[in-house]
């Protein structure tokens, strides 16, 4: 059986149905998980889909941060449960002080949806050891607070200890220091990311499929986990 | 006091605020006759909010009638026009319901909420049919791109349409952003949904069984938007008072995301009987038509209804229109189930009366009867009128200016030429328009097969088998100007032609009819010629007009808008994989133009930039759109073709142009013979298209179009490598023999600078930040 | 009862787009000598009873939780009892 991949839903998530077709395309077996749940159904990781849950009326991910159900993803993410944050999910692990950091509002304040370059800055995690290190990949970015910022002293310590993953390449899109487009804790099992990979998996209807390997990355990993 | 039926009874003579509220002397009798006394004050609210042009389509009805009584026959249509969103088949037990309106006047009074608004509640006519919507699109239409007042709208409304789209998780799959002067103090925004289901999700707005409960769910009522629909889509906006501006409806995104998940959960669950969502008019048109299409009588107890102000008046309550509310029937031993549901999703939900057979709309309010009126004569048997027209003194000459070569000098030379086209493509109408769309996201739900800048937006219905649907939106108003009647049949054979250049059939059409007074004839002419045009065209291509939304009063003063009847038409295409993008890919590729180029420039882009309006627009041939049509969706169904873009605004020059600065790929093209490069490159000769052949498929390509009867002319080949002879090494260019050559850099550098420069600067930021305060 | 003001603001260190937004507006429309704006979000929290104790505690670790956020925001919080 392939490996369960749990996906998020909060109230006001929009990219869950994509995480979850993401998650099949690469081979995997996405399980629905519901704000409220109490349990995590056995899976072997988890994302945290894009949206804008509820409402982001307070801040993004502010409120989503005290869902039952992430009371366990927290939990576990501290004993190894490998974890992607999208977008909102990025904002949500800043929240909930899994990843170091906030995102802000993008610097010209507006919305931005566009097909955004990245490299590939670590490949020591398991969203990313399925790259190549310094693999310049095309995905969609769609953010309005998109802007990741950090003390000097974090942003520091995060190059320093390899957990930048990606950064954007050409023109910065929403004014993130130093062009962090997704970082990892000091585990590496723990990712957000501010673009979206989970559009760029069909090329169909993405620009590219350079989404794929973050999904079969976690696929590899946990196969070679104990 | 409340005025209840009771006391309306006993005091017949107490003077009503008829006019106030909009209502003609005329029609304030009728309302006494239809009830046998005078209204409540309830009552008037009601009747005057639903007899309002807005909702009653008292001057439109008499000849919005042709789309039903010519209707060609056609099996696609599952529902007609009359409900929320008309619904065609498109196989394999799908159907599709799509829908435009206009929100024209509130945009106008608050750019960011009115148009955010426009989005959420064309999205709640589509779930209200049980479709879960999957795309919107923007019509936007504004004044000249460079005047003051332009700069205060077009922001705010780019930014509420983005802020309440995104935030919903629809993709914004394309739209149109037009300049034109005729908007000045009347922009248009129309927004259009488009939705799915399974035959059996189909549902309608009726109130059937009797004893049955009425539910109103979704936000709680406020004072929003009190009157607003019949002050502000009925009445000519008066810009220099903001003391009379109504209170505007403000849209929350988040609660129509939870509102959309609990009604599509609700009713594949099998719970709803009838449906309606809560638009203009709130609770009067919610409660009035599902009555009146149902066993006619209902029951309401309005002082159940969940409040955000408790100091609402009933009459308050009933005009109110507070945005994401919704209203189901549902039978007494389901209730608990919805109930359940609702609390799932965080959605308030309460019962607020039931079914009844007794004919009669009852409203009480604490015990005091406030409404007792027949549904039907509220909701669907308002004034009907037949306002005069006649043709207006000015079309003769209007028609007689023509521009001909005399009449407005054109370019000749190959550098006049060439800055003809660098001019065409960074005017503000046919300049890149990234600076909005990156504003919307057009990637959520992962079905987006076309977007902008693609001819026709497309989305995959079905991920097995492939199914998907295309749409587009069109009007070019200034032909409506020069001949309405041809004008709308343009409009609808733009969006024909763009729909099948993508590979898709043309099914169905949806229309946005915005047009200034019909109090004024001349108005009403234009309305007349043009819904007859329309139904005429879509009778001979043979697709129904499924519904659609009229606007009325956009104008400024005596000023009337040019009459724009925007035109959506769907179609259908069995396996998105066979769709036709805009880009060409491959080298050597042959490049065609399908159709007949004439000199025909009357109401075009290029006569537009030079300040001229004049002449008869471009000729309608509907056999050869229809022509055209098929054998655009049999090449790509055949896979003869890799890329293919609809020639309309700026001729074959710009499209040219726009395809190769999509593929980035360069390309050299010449001028067909016994044809004046000029009228080549820049007529606006309609049913033509351009379509690129592989090698391979070249002669299968051309024996079918010559065994059709299409003429197919080729005027160009895909090349890459262009860059080095013609003195641009490494760069993309196109050439066209002997008049110029030109890179892709340089077109796109110009193609994308226009709109930035008007509205991205330091000044538009503050401006969208002032009315997207607290997103 | 109790009215509790909290006054959120983005630390002065975090670039404040909509601040600066505002700042360009002010100076456009003849305002002169703005020297900066920051723009913030006010909570007004109306609380039955009191506010002291184990309420008062818990109030000012979710002004600090919930209500900001510290990587990027300060806060302030004022109680009218």
């Amino acid at each position: 059986m392939s490996a369960r991949i749990g996906v998020v839903t909060f109230p006001g998530s929009l990219d869950d149905v994509d995480a979850a077709r993401a998650i099949r395309i690469a081979g995997g077996t996405a399980v629905a998980l519901w704000h409220g749940d109490t349990d995590l159904h056995g899976v072997d990781a988890v994302v945290l889909p894009g949206g804008f849950s509820y409402g982001d009326y307070l801040r993004c991910g502010a409120i989503a941060k005290f869902a039952p159900v992430m009371s366990l993803v927290i939990d576990k993410a501290q004993v190894g449960l490998p974890v992607l944050g999208i977008c909102n999910g990025f904002q949500i692990l800043c929240e909930s002080r899994l990843l170091p950091g906030a995102l802000t509002r993008n610097d010209h304040q507006h919305f931005i949806c566009r097909d955004q370059r990245l490299r590939i800055e670590s490949t020591d995690t398991p969203w990313t050891m399925d790259f190549a290190l310094g693999q310049e990949i095309v995905i969609p970015l769609k953010n309005g607070e998109g802007g990741y910022v950090a003390s000097e002293v974090v942003l520091d310590e995060l190059f320093a200890e390899n957990r930048v993953i990606a950064t954007y390449q050409g023109e910065n899109p929403n004014g993130s220091y130093r062009n962090v487009a997704g970082i990892s804790n000091k585990a590496g099992n723990v990712v957000g990311l501010m673009p979206h990979p989970e559009h760029a998996v069909e090329l169909l209807t993405g620009p590219t499929i350079d989404g794929v390997p973050f999904f079969t990355s976690v696929l590899k990993s946990l196969i070679g986990a104990p | 006091m409340i005025d209840s039926v009771n006391i309306a009874r006993e005091s017949p003579d107490t003077e009503q605020p008829w006019a106030d509220l909009g209502l003609k002397q005329d029609e304030y009798e009728s309302i006494k006759e239809i009830l046998g006394r005078r209204p409540t004050s309830s009552e008037l609210a009601m009747y005057s909010v639903m007899w309002s042009e807005h909702c009653s389509y008292k001057s439109s009805k008499v000849h919005l009638r042709q789309f039903g009584d010519k209707a060609p026959k056609t099996d696609a249509l599952l529902v007609g026009i009359g409900e929320n969103a008309g619904v065609v088949d498109i196989g394999d037990g799908w159907a599709v319901t799509f829908k435009v309106e206009s929100h024209n006047h509130p945009s106008y009074v608050e750019p960011y909420q009115g148009a955010a608004t426009g989005i959420g509640g064309i999205v709640r006519d589509i779930i209200s049919m049980g479709a879960r919507p999957l795309a919107v699109m923007d019509p936007l239409r504004f004044g000249a791109a460079d005047a003051p007042d332009t700069r205060r709208v077009l922001p705010g409304v780019v930014a509420g349409i983005g802020g309440y789209g995104n935030c919903l998780g629809l993709p914004n799959i394309g739209g149109e952003l037009v300049f034109d002067e005729s908007y000045a103090g009347n922009p248009l925004v129309n927004a259009l949904c488009v939705g799915s289901m399974k035959h059996e999700d189909i549902h309608l707005a009726s109130a059937k069984g009797v004893d049955n409960l009425v539910v109103l769910y979704g936000a709680r009522t406020g004072g929003d938007g009190i009157g607003g629909v019949s002050v502000l889509a009925s009445e000519t906006f008066d810009a220099n008072g903001p003391a009379k501006r109504p209170s505007v409806q403000v849209g929350d995104p988040f609660m129509e995301k939870l509102l959309i998940e609990a009604t599509l959960e609700v009713l594949h669950a099998g719970l709803v009987e009838g449906i309606q969502d809560l638009g203009g008019a709130g609770i009067s048109c919610a409660t009035s038509e599902l009555a009146s299409n149902g066993e006619g009588g209902m029951q309401v107890y309005l002082d159940r209804v969940l409040l955000r102000d408790a100091s609402l008046s009933p009459e308050e309550i009933l005009m109110s229109e507070s945005q994401e509310r919704m209203c189901a029937v549902v039978t007494p031993e389901k209730i608990d189930a919805f109930m359940q549901l609702c609390k799932k999703w965080e959605v308030e939900a309460v019962v607020i009366g039931e079914v009844t057979d007794t004919g009669r709309l009852v409203i009480d309010w604490y015990g005091d009867t406030i409404v007792d009126v027949p549904p039907r004569s509220v909701a669907h048997d308002g004034p009907v009128y037949e306002r005069p027209f006649h043709r207006p003194s000015w079309q003769d000459a209007l028609q007689a200016d023509t521009p001909t070569g005399e009449r407005l000098p054109r370019p000749s030379t190959p550098d006049a030429l060439k800055h003809t086209l660098l001019d065409l493509i960074s005017s503000p109408n046919l300049a890149s328009k990234s600076w909005v769309t990156s504003q919307y996201d057009r990637y959520v739900l992962g079905n987006t097969i076309l977007a902008q800048p693609e001819d026709a937006g497309m989305i995959r219905v079905d991920e097995e088998s492939g199914l998907g649907v295309a749409i587009s939106t069109d009007c070019n108003s200034r032909f409506a100007k020069l001949d309405p009647y041809a004008g709308a049949q343009l409009a609808l054979v733009e969006s024909y032609r763009n729909i099948s250049v993508a590979g898709a059939k043309p099914l169905a059409v949806t229309n946005c009819l915005n047009f200034g007074s019909p109090e004024d004839p001349e108005v009403m002419w234009q309305f007349a010629q043009a819904t007859t045009g329309l139904a005429d065209a879509c009778l001979e291509l043979g697709i129904p007009v499924t519904g659609g939304n009229v606007s009325f009063y956009n104008q400024t003063g005596e000023n009337a808008i040019s009459p724009t009847p925007v035109v959506g038409v769907l179609g259908v295409i069995n396996n998105v994989e066979h769709r036709t993008p805009m880009a060409w890919a491959g080298d050597g590729d042959l490049i065609y133009i399908l159709g007949d180029t004439a000199d025909e420039f009357a109401g075009s882009e290029w006569a537009h930039l030079q300040g001229h309006l004049g002449g008869l627009p471009p000729k309608v041939d509907l056999p050869a759109e229809k022509l055209l049509s098929e054998i655009m969706v049999a090449a790509s169904h055949e896979g003869m073709i890799t890329a293919a873009h609809d020639v309309s605004d700026g001729g074959v020059g710009v499209a040219v142009t726009e395809m190769a600065l999509r593929a980035n790929i360069g390309a050299r093209f010449w001028i067909p013979e016994n044809i004046d490069p000029f009228v080549f490159l820049f007529s606006e000769s309609t049913a033509r298209a351009i379509a690129v052949i592989p090698g391979t498929e070249e002669l299968r390509f051309s024996e079918m179009c010559a065994a059709r009867g299409m003429r197919a002319t080729r005027f160009g080949v895909v090349d890459s490598g262009l860059g080095v002879n013609s003195g641009h090494p490494g760069e993309q260019v196109i050439v066209c023999d002997s008049q110029f050559t030109l890179t892709i850099d340089q077109l796109r550098e110009v193609n994308e600078a226009t709109l930035p420069a008007l509205f991205g600067g330091e000044k538009c930021s503050a401006q969208v930040s002032e009315s997207y305060w607290d997103q | 009862m109790a009215r509790v003001v909290v006054n959120v603001a983005l630390k002065p260190e975090i670039l404040d787009p909509q601040g600066r937004a505002v700042q360009g507006a002010l100076s456009r429309l003849g305002l002169s000598g703005v020297m900066d704006v920051r723009q913030g979000k006010q909570f007004i929290i109306d609380i039955d009873g009191e506010l002291e104790g184990d309420r008062a505690d818990l109030l000012e670790k979710l002004a600090g939780e919930l209500l900001s956020n510290p990587v990027i925001e300060d806060f302030t919080l004022t109680v009218e009892n």
